[in-house]
């Protein structure tokens, strides 16, 4: 127990100091968030109304974001299924910020849910034993279950790990191995169920398709990496924790051929449908095209469209995908392509047009724009935090013996 | 001072009152407590100066000067009180503060100045207990307003539960007010299972209905809460998707149908199974009902129906005072809160007492029919045996005990 206290002392000794440049991230990210903070007690005071979304769009870029992130969290499933299981030595040292990307991505959905409710004082109604848990019928009460303890497996191994080697010991894989197991499994069920939680509504037809689950999967397999790709060249270049070539090419082939099968998945919806337009293609005719005059979410989707095809189409080329710079601007392209197709191209089009034919549209206002982007902030600061601790103990610099010399 | 035994006598009896077994019983007593505390210590120690009248009532700020003002402490009873007569070095050792403990103090200035700590303490306990203290409903509504945050969900409450729950909200709302609410938990009665029928070759488009619900069922009015559309349809294929329930002109349009949609009450409800926390279910009668308390407003229910029969609360509701409908029913048209689920209750609070929904009764041609689909003998059977009649999205599963049907 003493044990646990002076590591959290130690870590937060390192969390509190570094460079200039780490204080300023820092302070940026606090504003942000602080900004959100204000945002959001608005929100509290006034109700949901200072929202864009009204009884036609009830669901807006929270769950957007939300959705969204989901498939950041499951990625995690990328680097630990080679890392553990098929003993890939070159995934080994990407492994604990693939986790700890899980974490913040998982906080930052738990934030995104709190803040859509309409009454977060009430949330304790959820708590089985004093409240009421709508298990099994409930797909809402299926995703709190998995994404609350896919939270916990991510944020219990890489910290058995961690502590392990902070006290200069080795990590016995019998106490982490089946928790790995779990968390394989655990990280393929969050998104599919997230995705059930819209295919299993028959009273909006867009959401409406058993196509639905695989391809969150497979685009969340495309973005999660493709972040990850991105944050392990930042830690490459910003800390003295070097990631091997090897590490980053194979990522980018996962990238590569999930951001394919993705559109081969895409390809599949837009073939069915528009090929033989139904009365239930019109939240895809909405989206592509525009319904009677509306047509706000059509430079979106289109733009989606094209990050995600320019995109899939350099990784797929060799000599493109090698080149670093190529490989990371994909990257790039990729992520924000997805998260505007999982976002403003998914949730809000499922609303549109309404039960009766009717056609409301969706603009987020500022308030909910910075509580996003405050939750965002959020986010990465988790992610620096984790990966502050992470770093030093893993180069061997943060290690108990350091602390104390008189060992407990 | 600290063994006088007067500062420990008061208090059970005044605490002990909240709890009182008959506090439930009648019209709420004028407040007690604190203020009785101060008169009955002040009076055993035969302090005459101060005028009980002037002690602060709930929510009230002081200032330290003003509280002395009160109590009548003089700056020379101040003095042998508080000046120092301990070296400031001291003044906090255990030496320091037994000597000060035990200093010599009249016993008058003993009692106010304990009646004054006391008055400060409870104050100090209420604004920490508040949510909104400063607000003119003081403490009585916001100690209610606790207690309903704490109840439990309605379908599980006991009958007592049930009862004290009421009683609460219909204070609450005499509170915030003035006007004291029936509010009914009258339960399903047997043999009943409500339908409804909407003849569209009747239907002109007036809109009574929507007033009369809006109004009924003590609806927002600054947002579009509305639980009935009209829609208006050109002549020619039924299909809703041709309608529009936006229209600013005089009804009827020639060439136009209307037709009505709201909560349909499926019998195989979507919006049912999808609530997290069960805040929304279908009585026995066959009304689907919101526990407007229970409801977290994550909104997957607005999302899983199909109908478009559900309403939140984007905003705290607005219902002027005077047209406040106070014949409520828990489950049914009782003031909302914001962050709230709402819906169709086929006027609850009406119906189950044997009464027509408000849109029915309000309806100036007859499109609307409405009873029970138990009783042979009912129009609405009559309706269902005699007419063509037909419900929307059957294809989907749901059984909506709502029919349209033409002459």
């Amino acid at each position: 127990m003493r044990g646990l206290v002076a590591f959290f002392a130690h870590a937060l000794d390192n969390v509190t100091s570094g460079s200039l440049r780490y204080h300023l991230w820092m302070g940026f990210l606090t504003l942000w968030m602080v900004a959100g903070a204000y945002a959001y007690s608005i929100q509290l005071r006034e109700g949901l109304i200072v929202t864009g979304m009204y009884d036609y769009v009830s669901w807006g870029l929270y769950i957007s974001n939300f959705t969204f992130l989901v498939g950041v969290a499951a990625a995690a499933l990328m680097l630990v299924l080679p890392t553990y299981v098929f003993r890939d030595m070159d995934f080994l040292r990407a492994v604990l910020f693939g986790e700890g990307m899980a974490v913040a991505a998982l906080v930052m959905c738990l934030a995104f849910v709190v803040v859509d409710m309409g009454g977060p004082a009430r949330l304790w109604h959820m708590i089985p034993g004093i409240g009421v848990f709508n298990w099994p019928r409930s797909l809402l009460t299926w995703d709190v279950l998995v994404l609350n303890g896919y939270l916990f497996l991510n944020l219990t191994i890489p910290f058995y790990i961690l502590y392990k080697h902070y006290r200069g010991e080795r990590a016995n894989p019998r106490v982490y191995l089946p928790g790995v197991l779990l968390s394989l499994v655990w990280a393929v069920s969050i998104h599919l169920v997230t995705a059930f939680l819209y295919a299993g509504l028959p009273a909006r037809p867009y959401w409406n398709s058993s196509l639905l689950g695989p391809r969150f999967l497979a685009s969340a397999f495309a973005a999660g990496p493709a972040l990850m790709i991105l944050i392990l060249t930042v830690i490459h270049r910003t800390s003295d924790y070097k990631v091997e070539d090897g590490t980053i090419h194979k990522l980018s082939l996962i990238v590569t051929g999930a951001a394919q099968v993705n559109l081969i998945m895409l390809a599949s919806e837009i073939f069915k449908e528009f090929y033989w337009p139904t009365a239930h293609s019109r939240s895809a005719i909405y989206l592509f095209f525009g319904l009677e005059g509306h047509s706000r979410l059509v430079p979106w989707i289109w733009a989606s469209l094209a990050l995600t095809v320019l995109a899939t189409g350099m990784l797929t080329l060799n000599p493109l995908r090698r080149r670093r710079p190529v490989l990371l601007l994909s990257c790039a392209l990729l992520f924000v392509g997805i998260w505007i197709e999982k976002g403003m191209g998914l949730i809000v089009p499922g609303f549109v047009p309404e039960p009766w034919g009717r056609i409301f549209e969706y603009t987020p206002t500022w308030v909910e724009i910075l509580v996003t982007l405050g939750i965002w902030a959020l986010g990465a600061f988790v992610f620096t935090l984790l990966t502050k601790v992470a770093i030093p103990i893993e180069l061997g610099r943060m290690r108990r013996e350091a602390l104390a010399p008189a060992g407990d | 001072m600290g063994r006088d035994k007067v500062y420990i006598q008061p208090l059970p009896e005044a605490w002990s009152e909240p709890g009182h077994p008959d506090r439930s019983a009648g019209p709420p007593r004028p407040s007690r407590g604190v203020r009785e505390m101060v008169a009955r210590l002040l009076a055993q120690h035969q302090v005459d100066d101060v005028d009980i009248s002037r002690l602060p009532a709930d929510g009230q700020s002081l200032e330290w000067s003003e509280l002395k003002e009160i109590f009548n402490l003089s700056e020379e009873e101040q003095a042998t009180a508080f000046e120092e007569d301990v070296a400031p070095a001291g003044a906090w050792t255990l030496a320091g503060l037994r000597e000060r403990l035990n200093r010599p103090v009249s016993r008058r200035t003993a009692a106010k100045l304990m009646a004054m700590g006391l008055l400060t303490g409870v104050g100090f306990l209420q604004a920490g207990c508040t949510p909104q203290l400063p607000s003119a409903l003081g403490g009585q509504a916001a100690q209610l307003r606790l207690q309903e945050y704490f109840k439990r969900n309605y379908r599980l409450m006991t009958e007592e539960e049930k009862r004290e729950t009421i009683q609460r909200l219909e204070h609450l709302y005499e509170l915030e007010t003035g006007k004291r609410p029936q509010i009914s938990s009258r339960e399903a009665q047997p043999g009943v299972l409500y339908g409804y029928a909407f003849n569209i070759s009747k239907c002109r488009g007036y809109l009574e209905c929507v007033k009369a619900c809006v109004l009924e069922n003590n609806q927002d009015r600054s947002t579009d809460i509305r639980y009935i559309r009209i829609h208006e349809m050109p002549q020619g294929p039924f299909d809703m998707e041709r309608a529009t329930d936006d229209f600013y002109h005089q009804v009827p349009a020639a060439g136009h149908l209307y037709v009505g949609t709201q909560c349909f009450h499926c019998e195989n409800p979507p919006c049912v199974d999808v609530c997290p926390v069960q805040a929304t279910w279908k009585e026995p009668d066959g009304i689907v009902v919101v526990d407007y308390d229970w409801c977290i407003g994550c909104r997957y229910c607005q999302a899983a129906c199909p109908y478009d029969g559900r309403r939140f609360n984007w905003r705290r509701p607005v219902v002027p005072v005077e047209e406040i409908n106070l014949q409520q029913h828990y489950l049914g048209n009782r003031l909302r809160r914001q962050g709230v689920m709402e819906k169709c209750t086929f006027c609850i609070q009406r119906t189950r007492e044997g009464r027509l929904p408000a849109c029915v009764e309000a309806c100036p041609t007859g499109a609307r029919i409405f009873g029970n689909l138990l009783d042979p003998n009912s129009e609405i059977r009559w309706v269902l045996e005699n007419k063509k009649v037909f419900r929307l999205k059957e294809d989907l599963g749901t059984e909506p005990k709502f029919w349209y049907f033409m002459d």
